[in-house]
């Protein structure tokens, strides 16, 4: 009995100490990211967002049924989502905000790459109040979601900002990853183009 | 034994919680040039300024050449300081450019910011150059090393600073202090709402 105690003590005095010496050192640690960033052919983890309130982000990702306070990205109708990963703390993501309002310019007035193609940011580590100024500040007309608590971010590999990553929302690759671009794009013609590119042909039977 | 491993598990899913607490984001403007120290200790000082002292009066060099008095902006503006401990770190170096494009808010309540850190001109030229044009002064704090960190309480044993926000009214007095875990970018929202109450703009 004495014996199991002092083992019970002993391992409970190591843990402990373990979890102090990490609060206290100055030794490099290692680089933010600590798991690999998603590759293209993987398969994402669902993204789970706060249902949006506003009618014109219900009607763009065609979610006017959504009766639940969260959904998931895979509900999102169309053959690829196009997520920007961001914060708006990060300068680079400020700089290119006007690029990516562009790109989603040319989205929607595209009569057939507006339905196929949608496009959502995730402001890792923002709150919705930090989410809104950036939004506000740069005009943002595509949905913007928070990540306060980085758990998409942390699904996403830690990724630096912004990062795109383009998903199969539809067919035979489904919740597959089609693309990624860490940074930003030059031109958004040609990004959209590349996005393009990788929609599948419509299998029979689907819309 | 049993009891042994519940405990085991229950301490090391504790120590985990704890060691991934320091999280944050890293622009890909910063790309491979931010140092990592890794988790520190939340708070390694001990604050010599509290709400309703008159603040300690400073004068340091800024990164745009001028040289800021505090006792300048008295009876003209909200001063907020905004103290990082250091260039080139991962949560200081998303802190003042997410500042960047909230020059309305602090407008609106008729205050001004300055952003203080204890490394020299030179190094604040370099890494706030990679945040665009700031529209706040960044002053140096660096010689004598840390001196007006040290005046508020608020130097640390490694002779950073902590990360600390401090608003002090136009009649020179402190009403804001918040010294926050190193790890962790403080909340906007908390230091508008602050400015708006003691500018009486809500």
């Amino acid at each position: 009995m004495k014996k199991n105690r002092l083992i019970h003590f002993t391992l409970l005095f190591t843990s402990l100490l373990f979890i102090f010496s990490g609060c206290t050192s100055f030794t490099p640690a290692p680089h933010p990211e600590t798991t690999p960033p998603p590759t293209i052919g993987e398969s994402l983890p669902e993204i789970n967002l706060t249902s949006p309130t506003e009618e014109s982000i219900r009607n763009y990702l065609e979610l006017t049924d959504i009766t639940t306070t969260t959904f998931s990205s895979t509900q999102i109708d169309c053959d690829i989502l196009l997520v920007e990963i961001f914060s708006m703390y990060c300068p680079l993501c400020q700089r290119e905000a006007p690029a990516v309002n562009e790109l989603f310019k040319l989205m929607q007035d595209d009569q057939k790459l507006f339905r196929q193609i949608k496009l959502i940011g995730i402001g890792v580590g923002n709150s919705a109040f930090e989410v809104g100024i950036f939004k506000n500040k740069y005009k943002v007309k595509f949905p913007l979601f928070a990540d306060p608590n980085f758990a998409i971010h942390n699904d996403m590999g830690q990724v630096r900002t912004p990062f795109f990553i383009a998903i199969a929302n539809r067919g035979k690759k489904k919740n597959q990853i089609l693309l990624t671009k860490l940074g930003g794009f030059s031109s958004p013609d040609k990004f959209l183009h590349s996005l393009a590119e990788l929609i599948e042909p419509p299998v029979k039977g689907e819309k | 034994m049993r009891q042994n491993i519940t405990t085991i598990m229950l301490t090391l899913l504790l120590s985990l919680l704890l060691t991934s607490s320091g999280i944050c984001t890293v622009s890909e403007i910063f790309s491979e040039s931010i140092y990592n120290p890794g988790i520190l200790s939340p708070i390694d000082s001990q604050l010599k300024v509290k709400v309703g002292d008159i603040a300690p009066d400073f004068t340091l060099p800024a990164v745009s050449g001028k040289t800021i008095h505090l006792k300048d902006y008295r009876g003209k503006k909200i001063v907020v300081l905004s103290f990082v401990p250091a260039a080139w770190t991962p949560v200081c170096s998303d802190q003042w450019p997410g500042y960047n494009i909230v020059e309305n808010l602090f407008k609106a309540n008729d205050a001004i910011l300055l952003g203080i850190s204890v490394d020299n001109i030179p190094t604040l030229f370099s890494w706030t150059g990679q945040m665009g044009h700031l529209w706040f002064e960044v002053l140096s704090d660096f010689w004598p090393h840390g001196k007006v960190a040290q005046s508020f309480g608020i130097l640390r044993s490694t002779g950073v600073s902590e990360r600390t926000l401090v608003i002090i009214d136009k009649k020179g007095v402190i009403r804001y202090i918040n010294v926050n875990d190193i790890n962790q970018r403080p909340p906007l929202e908390t230091l508008i709402k602050e400015l708006q109450k003691i500018s009486g703009s809500k």
